[in-house]
């Protein structure tokens, strides 16, 4: 049948025009590289990750995306082992007598992957530019127990090198710190001390950010934004050879597409099992499946200017009060299927120093009654108005267990309690700067190494970097000041705990549990997971 | 046709100023610093924050603001994403994607579409088009999150006849099973208005006639029925691309698309206004121009329509 | 002579001479009412029995929206321990409980209230606004078409989704208003243009010409005769629009932004019902089958009124 008409024609040539145009559109860069499935010791394994949200620079780069490519393509004066002690990595030694000067001799045969040797240089160079203000780096704080910081971490700071630093020849250098800090040496293995090859100060962080130049094991090969970012080893790496060829990490915006991708064989590893899995994951994958310890926490912080919370005794009585009323095992029974472990401190199980037995830990423990009790002496105090709400992002998959938390509360005492959900942290960040948040605010901690005081100083010591709540106690503050000056690591452990007996007490966050990561691995593949989450890449194999 | 073509060219560039400045206002109106929420769950030194500030020219009134987006605009600078990526590059990888994941889309939607409702409207009242009325009811009533995952699982995971995911594969096999969820709403519109309005012509006057002439019956359904049931249809069609485009996001994520929906709801929750606004304007300005080319059909599928 | 041979392709329309009783034809009962078009479309709607069947099925839900706790036997939605989590069903809990140890049943119940004031509240909205809007475009043409064109045009090109996760964010306090309102901001342009299209279509017709020069205004015309002539289209739409606006709060829920936490509606069951799936458990089938109901109501509905409303349809 043959329809004739000048409608008809002028119809099909309107569409024609269409369709060619939108083909024209969809053709451009469509290259579609596949992931390569290879096996052996060189072997190309495939994981899960997040599009990095800066460009590669070790001082920049505040997120997991981020943070573990830069942590395969730079190694610094330490590495640390799966269980979080450090061995010397490019450092050949770092002697100190007082926990305050240094005295840093580097290796002498490591170089950049652009053939560069990794200077003394190379390190004061890359931390000069870290603490310096201006230059907007997003880990600036890590350099402050350095001397001269003060100096360099305005914006229009006039001097851009920390005092603090001294290159005494090619392969040494010094460093003094404005006090003696007992973590500081630990502190050495994380990333943002990573030194920087010369050619990143002539190309400038912008571009080197796209294509960085490390001397760790791995290079990058290819990174397509958004997609994928393919890393290859390093051959003329002179620490411990990857057991494999290379690390692709594969970008997801969802866990659960990341679940289903290895499901079906289109990764070798996945790290961050997603709600719906963790019922099935054991069963689905036998002994593929990983489970670690991991130094990271969860807690809701109840900040000290909210209503009947404030620095007093009625507000002490009610932090004990709804923290005694949550039953941490259940929650972790009936939500998490047992991957988490109860908090009873404010460190993880996975940190050196941790007790099971603090005195004072009954506030953390569920105990119905003492809590009834505890929150009808602060309605004695003054009664209670209004309704408990801990405000989280629902872009975190954290809905749950807040709804399980806010009933136990809502059962145990009898209050009106719930959830409130921001669309992300970042406002609920906003108004606990702006003391307008009327809720607890969800919160929680991962270990940039592994010390307590990691944990403890920058959540709870007045005006500490992360101290949301605006806690506030001199003779905390006083302990930990001891405990990071003291030269005796056990004298100083006895420090940190005795400081935690007084957050027991005050409550300023309420914790909740430690994580145990869960990842799973596919079929001939063997990993493992370190103490803070994240998979062992370079040990990682594929048979 | 000259003329009126003009003329809507001229209200595109309106609309275009228009909506930047209406989308711009809306992400400028979120109540959060998005500087400070760089630091994820931490915070970041104060100075730093100021710093990062001044050089995306957030501290400056809202105006101001505007003004340097535009500006950049017309030199083919649409700004920098936090992250440090130029908008325009960040465009050039996810506009791809998204418009052949919306052109498959497009095809399920409008040929099984117009061709199930074309029968269930000739077959109106029996079982057939009850059928197809239950089965458009169970894909409308279902989430499209519920029918995305329940696909991926029993076409990919079980069946294999699909890649589970799509990544870095942008070919026209692993977009498929995606572009089928995500017309499958569109699908269940288009077969309920042909079907209806199929229904309805099939009892005008001009079909007896038609038929009282002799025409066979295929002939009077395909190029008289159909022409004048398609109106509706071709409205919703070219309506939908926009939807299909920008309204991906659920799709993207479960079947991890990088496409235009997930940057943008990336873009939205970090508060990069730059990239919301370059990317929710490039999908404006490509449904005008779809529209534009729906208006053209018009003329051509209805002779009663003429523009001067 | 009436030739009674057909050939091929060809249906027999002529009826014999003896067949028809001409009389029958032009008897006209001269003292009957006369039909209006809102009359004649409730005369063919009376005898339909799907449109009773709608109608049951609207007065329950009508009903389950109105009295909750008598269709829940006074089960509380609102209560929830984890020592009752994830129970299957049960005589205690007919349709089992969810992770947090709520009762499906009784939320199911309630949850009606929330989802049918979204759906109802946005679609009475939309059809509103966009078909007031759409058949004035249409109908007037020049200028004003083009600018309430424009108008839709900018507000249809943002993505629903996007524009809802903005939107949200900005709301402080989350009530049902503020999801019908963004709902409806970016949804209205869909009927707009539905009736746009269907007014150009009727503007040319007769009866427009007819009473134009009768001597009624524009306005009037718009209201008596262009409103009512593109109800059907526009009813097609709304009733299949109601059902997905029930299911877009859903999806909302499911991002993050939809109703308050302090509501219960099948959007938030099914939401967080979903991950579930993968263990196996289904709770997310029992809202999602009323869901599933409810649309199916309005939209047969919606079909069986535009059957009855439709002016081609009459002419039979």
């Amino acid at each position: 049948m043959r329809i004739r008409s000048k409608r008809w024609s002028t119809t099909r040539a309107i569409l024609a025009v269409a369709v060619a145009a939108s083909l024209a559109v969809s053709g451009c860069s469509m290259d579609g590289a596949k992931s390569a499935d290879t096996k052996g010791p060189d072997a190309t394994v495939r994981v899960n990750s997040t599009e990095p949200q800066s460009g590669l620079v070790p001082s920049d780069t505040n997120e997991k995306g981020g943070g573990q490519v830069i942590e395969m393509l730079f190694d610094g004066l330490y590495d640390y082992r799966p269980d979080g002690t450090p061995e010397l990595a490019n450092a050949e030694s770092v002697e100190t007598t007082d926990n305050q000067n240094f005295l840093v001799k580097l290796k002498r045969d490591w170089a950049f992957t652009d053939g560069t040797p990794v200077k003394a240089s190379n390190y004061v160079r890359a931390w000069n530019f870290g603490a310096a203000g201006k230059n907007l780096q997003k880990q600036q704080d890590f350099f402050a127990p350095i001397d001269g910081f003060d100096e360099v971490k305005g914006k229009d700071a006039p001097a851009t090198e920390l005092r603090g630093l001294r290159v005494i020849d090619d392969y040494t250098f010094s460093i003094r710190l404005a006090a003696p800090n007992i973590d500081f040496k630990l502190a050495l293995g994380f990333y943002p001390f990573s030194p920087l090859p010369d050619v990143f100060f002539t190309e400038g962080k912008e571009k080197f950010g796209q294509n960085p130049v490390g001397n760790g094991p791995y290079k990058l090969k290819r990174w397509r934004h958004n997609v994928q970012l393919e890393t290859v080893r390093n051959e003329t790496y002179k620490g411990a050879k990857p057991k494999n060829g290379g690390i692709t990490f594969i970008m997801y915006e969802s866990y659960d597409a990341a679940y289903t991708d290895i499901l079906s064989g289109n990764l070798d590893l996945q790290d961050e099992l997603p709600d719906s899995a963790l019922g099935s994951f054991r069963k689905t994958f036998g002994d593929r499946a990983i489970t670690r310890p991991t130094a990271q926490t969860q807690s809701f912080v109840i900040p000290q200017f909210l209503q009947h919370f404030g620095a007093d005794e009625e507000g002490r009585l009610r932090r004990q009060a709804i923290s005694m009323s949550i039953n941490r095992p259940q929650i972790i029974e009936k939500v998490f299927r047992g991957m988490r472990n109860p908090s009873v401190d404010f460190t993880a199980q996975a940190i050196p120093g941790w007790r099971a037995d603090l005195p004072g830990n009954e506030t953390v423990k569920y105990n119905p009654e003492l809590a009834k009790q505890r929150w009808a002496q602060a309605n004695a105090i003054k009664p209670w108005t209004g309704a408990f709400q801990i405000a989280y992002n629902s872009d975190g998959g954290h809905k749950v267990w807040v709804d399980a938390v806010t009933n136990q509360v809502k059962n145990t005492l009898g209050i009106e309690a719930s959830g409130k959900p921001y669309a992300t942290f970042k406002q609920i960040r906003d108004e606990l700067t702006k003391k307008t948040l009327t809720a607890a605010g969800r919160n929680g901690w991962q270990g940039d190494y592994p010390t307590q005081l990691n944990f403890l100083v920058p959540n709870y010591v007045t005006g500490g970097g992360s101290n949301d709540g605006d806690y506030s106690n001199p003779q905390f503050d006083a302990l930990i000041d001891q405990a990071e000056s003291t030269l005796d690591p056990v004298k100083s452990t006895e420090l940190v705990n005795r400081a935690q007996e007084i957050l027991l007490r005050d409550l300023p966050i309420i914790p909740m549990w430690d994580y145990i990561q869960a990842a799973v691995v596919g079929e001939g593949v063997r990993g493992e997971l370190t103490w803070n989450g994240r998979p062992d890449y370079p040990n990682m194999t594929k048979e | 046709m000259a003329r009126y073509l003009l003329s809507r060219l001229g209200q595109l560039v309106i609309v275009f100023f228009g909506a930047t400045l209406l989308i711009y206002a809306l992400v400028f109106l979120v109540p959060a610093d998005p500087i400070a929420a760089l630091g994820g769950d931490r915070k970041l030194p104060p100075e730093i924050v100021e710093g990062l500030r001044a050089q995306y020219h957030l501290d400056q009134p809202f105006l101001v603001q505007y003004w340097y987006y535009i500006k950049g605009v017309f030199s083919l600078d649409f700004g920098t994403s936090f992250s440090g990526q130029p908008v325009w590059d960040v465009m050039k990888r996810a506009f791809p994607v998204t418009v052949n994941l919306a052109l498959i889309a497009l095809a399920v939607e409008t040929i099984l579409g117009i061709f199930f409702g074309v029968l269930a409207g000739l077959k109106k009242g029996k079982l057939f088009d009850t059928s197809i009325l239950f089965v458009s009811l169970i894909i409308i009533a279902v989430p499209i999150f519920v029918l995305g995952f329940v696909a991926q699982f029993v076409f990919g995971i079980k069946l294999e006849w699909f890649p589970v995911t799509v990544g870095g594969n942008l070919d026209f096999y692993h977009l498929l099973l995606p572009g089928i969820v995500l017309g499958l709403v569109s699908f269940a519109y288009v077969v309920r208005l042909t079907r209806s309005q199929v229904s309805q012509n099939l009892t005008a006057d001009y079909v007896r006639t038609a038929t009282a002439k002799g025409l066979p019956r295929s002939r009077v359904v395909l190029v008289h029925v159909l022409r004048n049931s398609l109106i509706p249809v071709v409205t919703f069609l070219g309506a939908d691309i926009g939807a299909l485009m920008g309204g991906a996001l659920v799709t993207e994520g479960i079947f991890n698309i990088p496409g235009v929906g997930g940057t943008i709801y990336q873009a939205i929750i970090r508060g990069e206004a730059a990239t919301v606004v370059s990317f929710v304007t490039v999908l404006i300005v490509i449904y005008l121009i779809c529209n534009v080319v729906v208006d053209l059909l018009y003329a051509a599928l209805d002779p009663r329509i003429r523009y001067a | 002579m009436p030739d009674n041979h057909t050939y091929p392709g060809q249906e027999r329309f002529v009826a014999a001479a003896d067949d028809v009783v001409v009389g029958a034809i032009d008897a006209v009962d001269q003292d009957a009412e006369p039909t209006g078009f809102w009359k004649t479309a409730w005369l063919q709607l009376k005898v339909r029995p799907l449109f009773w069947v709608c109608v049951a099925l609207l007065a329950l839900i009508l009903l389950i929206v109105l009295f909750p706790s008598v269709f829940a036997f006074g089960k509380d939605p609102h209560y929830a321990t984890l020592e009752r989590s994830m129970l299957p069903v049960s005589g205690e809990h007919w349709f089992g409980t969810d992770m947090q140890g709520h009762d499906i049943y009784a939320r199911t119940i309630y949850g009606a209230r929330a989802s049918v004031i979204v759906g109802v509240l946005t679609t009475a909205a939309v059809v509103v606004i966009g078909g007031l809007l759409g058949a004035t475009a249409g109908f007037f043409g020049g200028w004003l078409d083009s600018l309430i064109a424009r108008l839709s045009d900018v507000f249809f090109g943002v993505p629903l989704m996007l524009a809802a996760v903005v939107v949200m964010q900005m709301v402080t306090s989350r009530t049902v208003y503020s999801v019908v309102l963004v709902l409806a901001i970016f949804s209205w342009p869909q009927i707009a243009r539905i009736a746009r299209s269907a007014a150009i279509s009727i503007r040319n017709e007769e009866y427009i010409d007819a009473s134009k020069s009768l001597g009624a205004s524009k306005v009037r015309t718009l209201f008596t005769h262009v409103i009512p002539n593109c109800l059907g289209p526009v009813i097609v739409v709304a009733t299949v629009a109601l059902g997905v606006f029930i299911v877009t709060e859903a999806t909302l829920s499911y991002l993050g932004i939809g109703l308050p936490e302090s509501s219960i509606s099948w959007g938030m069951d099914i939401a967080s019902g979903q991950p579930r799936l993968r263990e196996g458990s289904p709770i997310l089938f029992f809202p999602a089958g009323a869901l599933a109901l409810t649309v199916l109501t309005f939209m047969m509905l919606g079909d069986v009124l535009s059957d009855a409303l439709d002016p081609k349809a009459r002419k039979r």
